[in-house]
This record gives structure tokens, sequence and C-alpha cells, in this order.
């Protein structure tokens, strides 16, 4: 924020109080981060409404409509639309209908989806060779935890006798995976939290350079 | 000068020389929507000096902007480019199902059933450039069916005959085992706890949409803390981050309500929504559990970056905490943060647990024939990979 100007410093003070004062709750709740917390919510909550208008009212329902002519809109309108009658105590049934078409579609759309990414890419990436080397031995290793991690996901048996070990050995592995996920991810973090910072510590800078 | 233009002269006899791409040939991609076309040609001879190829086609317009372009009608500055593909490919796909770009008509779009015109030219090094092939024309159809994706539709079929069968046998009373999930047995305990305290219970569906499989789940265990809650006379708190799950949550609670024969505890405010953005939600959902002082939180269904943040502050009050999510990347940060965890996939069985409905034991028992499938397919495709180094089965299960 070198050489910034009186606007510049402005806004920019304005980035830097309100996260100390999200920091604050680190400390404890009080009154600044209520303030902060609640503009938070209610600018979102704006910015959200003012999106879905243009991103989906404008685009999916007025522009089509009216100004393309393309009629079939209307069903999602009209979906859409029996949602609000869910305010009624006689006719609240009617809201059932768009949450049955709303579930049922994404339910149609999902399951052939998991069946290739979850399953089939998967298990197409797990079937390979075993060979004589370092690699082969690691992968031969990698094979038994996930043979043994699938195991632990069987309910319909108790996990005793051959089951009992191999799911055992299945859940050390995903906590050893799980572990690894982690650090990486609080690594990232930490390079969040550094960038956040390396701001206060920047307007902090170019403040004191444009006062003295 | 005289290096210059003989450099020229060079490059132009090069141009001259490189001969035009042969057989060009269009026609409807495969097993797609109807915005595709497939452009086959053939191989240029290593001694042609051919490097990449560029695909023209004639832009799109709708009718009100005029009739469609033809060949014979286009001016060369009519045609667009769209794609360059480098040596050894003779084929490319072009797709595209945007209509507009922005505000305009975007010039690359294939209609479904409209005819759309293509030619190559061959580029070599420099700047040298092919004549172009003569233009040809194909038409973009939708396919209903996908030739290749056979292996799904086997796996949803064996899944779906199963899931019939064992919904079948469960409601005709036949007793199927599921496990006990250790996190499920301690709800009990966190309720009456929540109750002894006379504190409320927290209840986060997460940040997905009513849609996603591990927030219908969720709802199962809603349904489950709040039939408790109503009979112990406990505040139950359910903030949401997306109206239909706001609806549906209310929808749940309600019924939970008069299930346990206490509808006049019901109360619709306590089921609410704040922000459908990330991280005001869970700045809000945070500063509840001190407000509120929580003695118990559940976290239930699909969760992001925000798992650790809501986990940890739950922790600072000393809640109960009990979680359970699909999202791989986020089951370290609850199984780190929280007294019981449902990893993945136990969060299905949880609700056909608490359920013990036919409907949700039957696919239960359904998936796990399945997964023993899955099991048994990759130990006998790792061997026969290694033992006969051939990839019958590796090909079969190959995903399109």
């Amino acid at each position: 924020m070198e050489g910034a100007t009186t606007g510049e410093l402005f806004w920019g003070g304005i980035a830097a109080l309100v996260t100390l004062a999200i920091f604050s709750f680190l400390y404890k709740d009080n009154p600044v981060f209520k303030v902060v917390e609640r503009i938070w919510v209610g600018v979102t909550t704006g910015y959200w409404t003012m999106l879905l208008y243009h991103t989906s009212f404008t685009d999916k329902v007025i522009t089509p409509i009216f100004e393309r002519g393309q009629y079939f809109y209307l069903f999602p309108v009209i979906l859409g639309i029996l949602m609000w009658f869910r305010l009624s105590k006689t006719y609240g049934f009617l809201a059932r209908y768009s949450l049955a078409f709303y579930i049922g579609i994404s339910t149609g759309i999902f399951i052939p989806l998991t069946i290739k990414t979850a399953i089939l890419y998967q298990l197409h990436g797990t079937i390979r060779p075993i060979e004589p080397t370092w690699t082969g031995l690691m992968f031969a290793l990698a094979f038994i935890g996930i043979i043994c991690s699938l195991s632990y996901f069987f309910f319909s048996k108790e996990h005793k006798g051959l089951l009992g070990v191999s799911s055992k050995i299945g859940i050390y592995t995903l906590m050893i995976g799980f572990g690894t996920g982690f650090g990486l991810t609080v690594m990232g973090r930490v390079a969040l939290l550094g960038q956040r910072v390396s701001f206060l510590h920047d307007y902090i800078a170019s403040l004191l350079g444009a006062l003295f | 000068m005289l290096v210059l233009v003989l450099l020229l002269g060079a490059a132009l006899a090069a141009a001259q020389e490189l001969p035009a791409p042969r057989g060009l040939s269009a026609r409807d991609n495969p097993n797609d929507a109807g915005h595709g076309i497939l452009l086959e040609w053939k191989a240029a001879p290593e001694t042609d000096g051919v490097v990449a190829y560029e695909i023209y086609r004639l832009p799109w317009r709708p009718a009100e902007e005029g009739a469609p372009w033809t060949p014979a009608q286009a001016p060369d500055s009519a045609w667009i480019l769209t794609g360059t593909v480098p040596i050894p490919a003779t084929s490319y796909v072009d797709m595209d199902d945007e209509v507009r770009l922005g505000a305009n008509y975007n010039p690359g779009y294939i209609p479904r059933g409209g005819v759309v015109h293509y030619r190559i030219r061959a580029m070599g090094p420099g700047d040298a450039l092919s004549a172009f092939t003569p233009p040809v024309t194909a038409t973009a159809h939708g396919d209903w069916w996908h030739t290749q994706r056979w292996n799904v539709l086997v796996i949803a079929l064996l899944l779906g005959v199963l899931m019939v069968y064992f919904i079948r046998r469960s409601k005709e009373g036949a007793e199927l085992y599921i496990r006990p999930i250790p996190g499920l047995q301690r709800i009990d305990e966190a309720i009456g706890r929540a109750t002894e305290m006379g504190r409320p219970i927290l209840f986060v569906l997460g940040t997905g949409t009513a849609g996603d499989v591990a927030t219908l789940a969720a709802y199962t265990i809603l349904a489950r803390v709040a039939e408790r809650t109503a009979e112990y006379q406990t505040k139950l708190l359910v903030p949401v981050n997306e109206p239909v799950m706001m609806v549906m949550a209310q929808a749940t609670v309600k019924e939970a309500y008069l299930k346990a024969g206490r509808p006049e505890v019901y109360n619709p405010d306590n089921i609410f929504y704040i922000s459908a953005m990330q991280f005001p939600y869970v700045a809000a959902v945070n500063a509840l559990m001190l407000r509120e002082k929580t003695a118990t939180n559940f976290y239930m269904g699909v969760f992001h970056a925000e798992s650790l943040l809501l986990a940890e502050a739950g922790s600072v009050t000393g809640s109960i905490q009990i979680s359970g999510t699909d999202r791989v990347p986020q089951i370290p940060f609850f199984v780190a943060a929280t007294d019981y965890t449902l990893i993945g996939e136990e969060l299905y069985a949880a609700s056909a647990y608490l359920a013990q409905d036919p409907k949700l034991v039957g696919p239960l028992k359904a998936q796990d024939l399945v997964k023993a499938g899955i099991l048994i397919v990759a130990i006998l495709g790792v061997l026969e990979a290694t033992i006969l180094g051939s990839g019958f089965i590796s090909n079969l299960i190959e995903p399109h």
C-alpha cells in the first residue's frame, strides 16, 4: 500500500478494523464482534439476494419468458410459486410437490454421477499390476489399506474375527490419511493467517508513512 | 536486405508446398447432448512437415439475425477459428452448448439439429500454412443412450434390484442386522446432558444443498434428535444456510414433535435462515454457540472449510459434539475437534440404524453387497494385472 491515496487509506482502514474486530472473538464474544458479525451477515445476505436476482430471476425467468418467448421456463416458475404455499395452512401441502421434484431431480442426476466418480474411477485407478520394485511394494501396501478401509464400512456384520482385524487395519489407514489431510489444510490456513497479518502490517506501515 | 528477401521467398515457397489435409469428414459426435461435431482427417506423411491443424467453422447466428451462413455465400473473413490441434491428432471434437456469451450471441454455438460447416488447414514450421480443405457439413443430434456407459447402468441396475429385494424382505419382517455405530449410541446421552443442564441443543445441517445425499441423511438424524428434544422439552436450534433446507428442516422437526405427541412445543422460529454465504454463516453460528451456551452440538451433512471453525468454537464452549459428513477432506477436522464422528458412509448407515425403516435398511444391505462385489473385483483385477499381465477387468470398469 505504498503511496496510498486518502481513499485507499480510508477503505483499507475499515478493512483493518473489521479484521481486528473479527479476531477479537478469539478473546471472547464482545459488542465490537457482534456489530461486525451482523454487518457481515446483513451485507452478504443482501449481496446474495441481488446475485440471485440477476443470475437466477433475470436470466432464468424474465429474459427467457418475456424476451425470448421460451414458455417452458414457466414450469420451474410454477414450482417456485408452489413453494410459497407453505405459508398457507390449507394449501401448504402443495409446497411438497416442488420439494419432491427438486429432491427427485437431484437424486437422478447424482446416482449415475456417483457410480462413475466414486466407484468406477476409484476402482479403475486401483487396478494395476504389483511390480517387484519399491514402487510396487508401496502400491501393495496402499492396496491392502484400501481393501481394509473398505471392509470397515461393512454394516451388515459385526466387526469380529477376520472382518474385525481388517476393519481395524482399515480405520488405522483412514486415520493416517486424515492426519495427513489435517496437516496439509492447517498449513494452508496458516498461510491465510499470514496473508491477513501481512495486510495489517502493510496498512499500518502505509498509515504511519502518510501521517509522518 | 538480400537475406530478408531470400528468407521471405523460402517461407512463401514452404507455404505453397505445405499440402492441404486430406480426407476431412464431419459427423455428429456420438454420446452427447447434441451440441458436438466430430471431425476426422487422414494423417499427413512426416515428409509434409505438418506440425498442427487449424479448425475453422462458419459462425452460428440466430434466425432473427439472418439465414444460416453457407460456404458458397460466406466471405473468407466469416470463417472463425474454433481450435488448433498438434500432430499426431487426426480428429477434433467441436463442442459448444452456450447460446450466449454475456449479452451477445455465441458464434461458436452448435445448435441441436442445426447444420455446421467446417474446413481445416495444416500448419508447418514458422508461419507456413496450407490451403484450406473443401468445406464439410454436419448436423449435431442428441443421444438418449451413451453406448460406453453400460457399466454404470449394470451397477445401477444391480444396486436397484438388490435394494428392492432387501426392502421387500425387510417389509416382510426379516430382521436385517446393522452393526451398532458408536457415535449414534451417544445421541441420547448428549440430549440427556443438555436437558439436565437446561441448555439448548444446536443442530447444524452443513453448507450443502437440500438435494445432497449427506443432507438427506442428516434430516433423519435431525428427526430423531427432534423427537427426543420434544419428549424432554429441550430447546433445539437449527440455523440453516439455504431457504429450501430451512423449509425441509421445519417440516422434519414439526413431524418429529407431532410423533412425540408434543406439537405445542414446536417453535418454527428455532429453525431459522442465517446467510447463504459460508463464512458469515459460520460467524453467526459460532456466536450463537457462545450466546446460547449450547450443551450439545450436532454437525451433520455437507461441510466445507467451516468444519474446524465450527467444531473449535463448540469445543471452547465445552459442548458435547457429534459430527458426521461424507466430505473426506473435512473428516479429519471433525475427528480432531468433536467427541464422536460418523465417518463418510456411517452417516448414511446412521439414518437407517436410527429409523429402522425398511426403505433405509434395505438399501444399506444392498450397498454392503455391492461393496463386497467391488472388493472382489479390485482383488481379482490386481491379481489379473499382476499374474496374467492383461487388462480385461480394468477395461470392463473403465469410466467414460
